[in-house]
């Protein structure tokens, strides 16, 4: 033999690169694609840049928490207050920190905050409804490092939960506290579960996606649905779109738009 | 060399089963934390980086002051600290393990951490921490062996050796901006939004490494034969002392900026960690015990009298190292995501499990770290004897 | 050849001192050996002796009786989708995801060679006939020892069949 440790510790730890490296080539190299096509589904909805308007003279506490209700339903968001076994209850403090929350209302003074100037109560008291805003110049596109969430050419900033490491990078980057992260397990708090949507395991990132999967299927937003004419969505480089008209008729206000964001969900107070 | 590392004292090997056992506790909790979720951590929606981050944030920092005995001794014949810069790299191995260890541990999803190989996004500032953070692993590995087991046998360092000990001088203020960088370009972020963030964790890192590095030397020269040297410790002290000075001058410079200009958003930050908002003041007493002691810190080690006696140098860098530690590891984290985009506070404390899993690490480096000491001060024993 | 300096600048395949050759340490590497075949080996001794039935997948789903006999066809022929089931669920999932990652419309809908369409979707196409995971996937993945994850998000039990219960 004659051969010294360190002469082993080398060859075996070559072998081991060699044998791995292998194994990755062959699976990279190796054929074995789906041979048939996927295409849109019929009437699928199109758009170049999806915006919503939400014109807060027509929403009330009432209306907002069916809009709220409607978006969770249909994504099976968890809501940490009622689990499925009263045995899961958890601390109001812990129900606060694992909160799971796409769409939710807030008064003016947290919707805008910095905006502290006076206005008619009226107005401190309306819910406005808070979401992503599904910006133009996404930070929190700009620090996923793998690209989980991607700005789709319609103007969505999409998830992708296969591929989220769940760094929550991206949640610090929105400047608009629109994520959430799976601190645990969600499905014992998911009351009815909406067969159409999978949930979520532990360990990624959740947000509002425009109900990317609905507008596949030629619908609105379950938000937009659910809002009586309260929640406006369309296509903003659509002339003839609802959005672009409402736009055109009322001044709307944006989340902090001096940082260069470029949100896309404008409020007409 | 390893075999080194094998062979010691009785209080050797108490040593290294005692971080042994606080690492594999930690490691059963970390069991826990994948089964359960981040939910065991005190992390929330608000608040979501926590004791983890921070001590990855801080660790980089110790990692860096490597540079800080490598560039005198390489790059301007500083011939004294030949005899310790071995001790710094391998305390950078230790350190950059233990950053690439809290950032697995935090992660929500380490089963697919390969994703930031197999999709890499050159547009995000974590893929490139994660880059420069790998490579400086391997760079201190590589130059710390080769030099260590040239010195053992009397040869000088292999020439192709040089560009790699030239590279990591310049790799080391790399991997501290560019984790500066993950905070300082969030547009959401008012307390991170700061030009001086990069300055402000060099200055602190310069001061918090050096300082670590000084009490080991201490401790190398009081339980074993080899002794780091009195005038090397003394120009560790002197790095130690101006960087803690310019650390203090930085954070003043924010609080100019934050506090004259008025901007609600950037002060309401400072006034959570320094005054608390409302009720919600859990961290007044640290933040202040932090600069304050800095403060003091800072202008005891001015005077050569307390820096030349060891005793009290030893103090001071130990009070240097959890000052900056509060600073970097508590108040840096909570400051930033406390009161939350919406103006709402939540505040952060660190639960038992996601302490003990920090203990676990922190043990699992410094276990790293006694054992390459073990190696590089038996070689210096060898030598000398 | 007696030299010290036996190794060259490559370390290794130069001129080697004679050693002679001497089993150090016999008992403990034998019992160290044994050890660790025993271990290594662990996972098989529990099922030593016994024998697991091959996988009995069953389709006798409402949806597939409902069926036809000459119409009980999967999206793909048996044997190819026994086959490459997986990769077809993953191009399901990185086009239906990130289809417009790309500038690609978004699609939604898969077709199949011959012409028919199915939406793309785990828990709402395939689990629609096969809405029996117990009987039909857990038969050949337990058999293999398989755990695909997908389970984790993704339903069992799809739109049409919890509409209907």
């Amino acid at each position: 033999m004659g051969i010294d440790r360190r002469e082993f510790i080398r060859i075996a730890g070559l072998s081991t690169l060699l044998g791995l490296g292998g194994k990755g080539a062959f699976e990279l190299l190796r054929p074995g694609q789906v041979e048939a096509a996927m295409e849109p589904a019929p009437g699928a909805l199109e758009g170049k840049r999806w915006a919503m308007v939400v014109n807060m003279q027509k929403l009330d506490d009432a209306t907002a928490s069916k809009c709220a209700e409607a978006c969770h339903r249909v994504h099976n968001v968890p809501d940490f207050h009622s689990p499925k076994d009263p045995k899961d209850a958890l601390d109001p403090a812990v129900i606060n920190r694992y909160e799971i929350k796409w769409l939710w209302a807030e008064h003016f003074h947290n919707a805008f905050p910095g905006e502290e100037q006076e206005m008619p109560e009226k107005i401190k008291a309306l819910p406005f409804l808070l979401l992503c805003n599904h910006c133009n110049n996404p930070p929190c596109v700009r620090v996923c490092p793998t690209k989980a969430t991607f700005r789709r050419d319609d103007g969505i900033v999409m998830m992708d939960m296969h591929r989220c490491i769940g760094c929550r990078f991206c949640m610090a980057g929105c400047p608009y506290a629109a994520r959430s992260f799976n601190w645990r397990d969600p499905r014992p708090f998911v009351k009815d579960v909406f067969p159409g949507y999978p949930t979520r395991e532990i360990g990624v990132v959740e947000k509002c996606t425009f109900c990317a999967e609905r507008l596949a299927q030629g619908l609105m937003p379950a938000c937009v649905e659910a809002s009586r004419g309260a929640l406006v969505f369309g296509d903003l480089l659509d002339e003839k779109s609802k959005v672009r008209e409402t736009l055109k008729k009322y001044f709307t206000i944006r989340r902090k738009t001096h940082l260069g964001t470029n949100p896309q969900v404008y409020y007409i107070v | 060399m390893l075999e080194k590392a094998l062979v010691g004292t009785k209080r050797y090997y108490g040593l290294l089963a005692i971080l042994a056992g606080i690492f594999a506790l930690g490691f059963l909790f970390y069991l826990k934390q994948l089964q359960f979720g981040l939910g065991i951590t005190g992390m929330g929606r608000d608040v979501s980086w926590g004791l983890y981050i921070a001590q990855f944030t801080y660790l980089v920092g110790v990692a860096a002051s490597a540079v800080m005995v490598v560039l005198p001794y390489y790059l301007h014949n500083y011939k004294a600290f030949g005899r310790v810069t071995i001790l710094g790299e391998f305390l950078a191995v230790a350190a950059v393990s233990m950053c690439v260890t809290f950032v697995l541990v935090d992660m929500g999803r380490p089963d697919r951490v390969l994703n930031v190989f197999k999709y890499p996004t050159p547009n995000s500032v974590m893929f490139w921490d994660i880059i420069v953070l790998n490579g400086y692993l391997l760079l201190n590995i590589l130059i710390g062996w080769n030099v260590l087991e040239c010195e053992r046998h009397d040869v000088p360092p292999p020439k192709w050796l040089k560009p790699f000990i030239y590279i990591s001088i310049p790799w080391a203020v790399s991997i501290h901006t560019v984790t500066a960088f993950l905070y300082a370009g969030l547009p959401g972020r008012g307390y991170w939004l700061t030009a001086i963030m990069a300055p402000r964790f060099l200055s602190s890192a310069f001061a918090a490494g050096p300082a670590l590095l000084t009490l080991l030397c201490l401790i190398v020269r009081k339980y074993t034969k080899f002794d780091p040297g009195k005038e090397q410790i003394q120009t560790l002290g002197k790095i130690v002392t101006y960087a803690t000075l310019i650390n203090v001058f930085f954070f003043f410079c924010e609080i100019f900026t934050v506090f004259y200009s008025q901007i609600p958003d950037h002060m309401l930050h400072f006034q959570y960690l320094f005054a608390g908002i409302g009720d919600k003041a859990r961290l007044v007493p640290f933040m202040w015990f932090s600069i304050v002691g800095m403060i003091t810190a800072a202008l005891l080690l001015v005077n050569p009298g307390f820096r030349q006696n060891e005793t009290t140098l030893a103090a001071l860098c130990g009070l240097v190292i959890v000052t900056t530690w509060l600073d970097k590891g508590l108040g840096l984290m909570t400051g930033g995501f406390v009161p939350n985009p919406l103006e709402k506070v939540t505040e952060y404390w660190p639960t038992m499990p996601e302490a003990i899993i920090t203990l676990g690490v922190w043990a699992m480096g410094f276990l790293i770290l006694t054992l390459l000491y073990k190696v590089a001060v038996s070689i210096k024993e060898e030598i000398r004897s | 050849m007696a030299d010290n300096n036996y190794k060259n600048e490559f370390g290794f395949f130069a001129e080697r001192p004679k050693v002679e050759k001497k089993f150090y340490d016999r008992k403990k590497v034998i019992a160290g050996l044994v050890i660790f075949l025993a271990l290594v080996t662990l996972p098989l001794w529990p099922n030593l002796g016994k024998t697991i039935p091959a996988p009995q997948r069953q389709l006798d789903t409402p949806v597939i009786q409902k069926m036809a006999e000459k119409d009980r066809q999967c999206l793909m022929p048996t044997e190819w989708m026994r086959a490459n089931h997986m990769q077809m669920l993953v191009d399901w999932r990185d086009t239906v995801v990130r289809s417009q990652e790309q500038g690609a419309p978004s699609v939604r809908e898969f077709v199949t060679p011959d012409g028919r369409k199915y939406l793309a979707s785990l828990t709402n196409t395939c689990m629609d006939c096969h809405s029996n995971k117990v009987q039909f996937c857990d038969q050949c993945h337990n058999y293999a020892a398989v755990v695909p994850n997908c389970w984790g998000c993704h339903l069992e039990t799809g739109k049409k069949l919890a509409e209907a219960k």
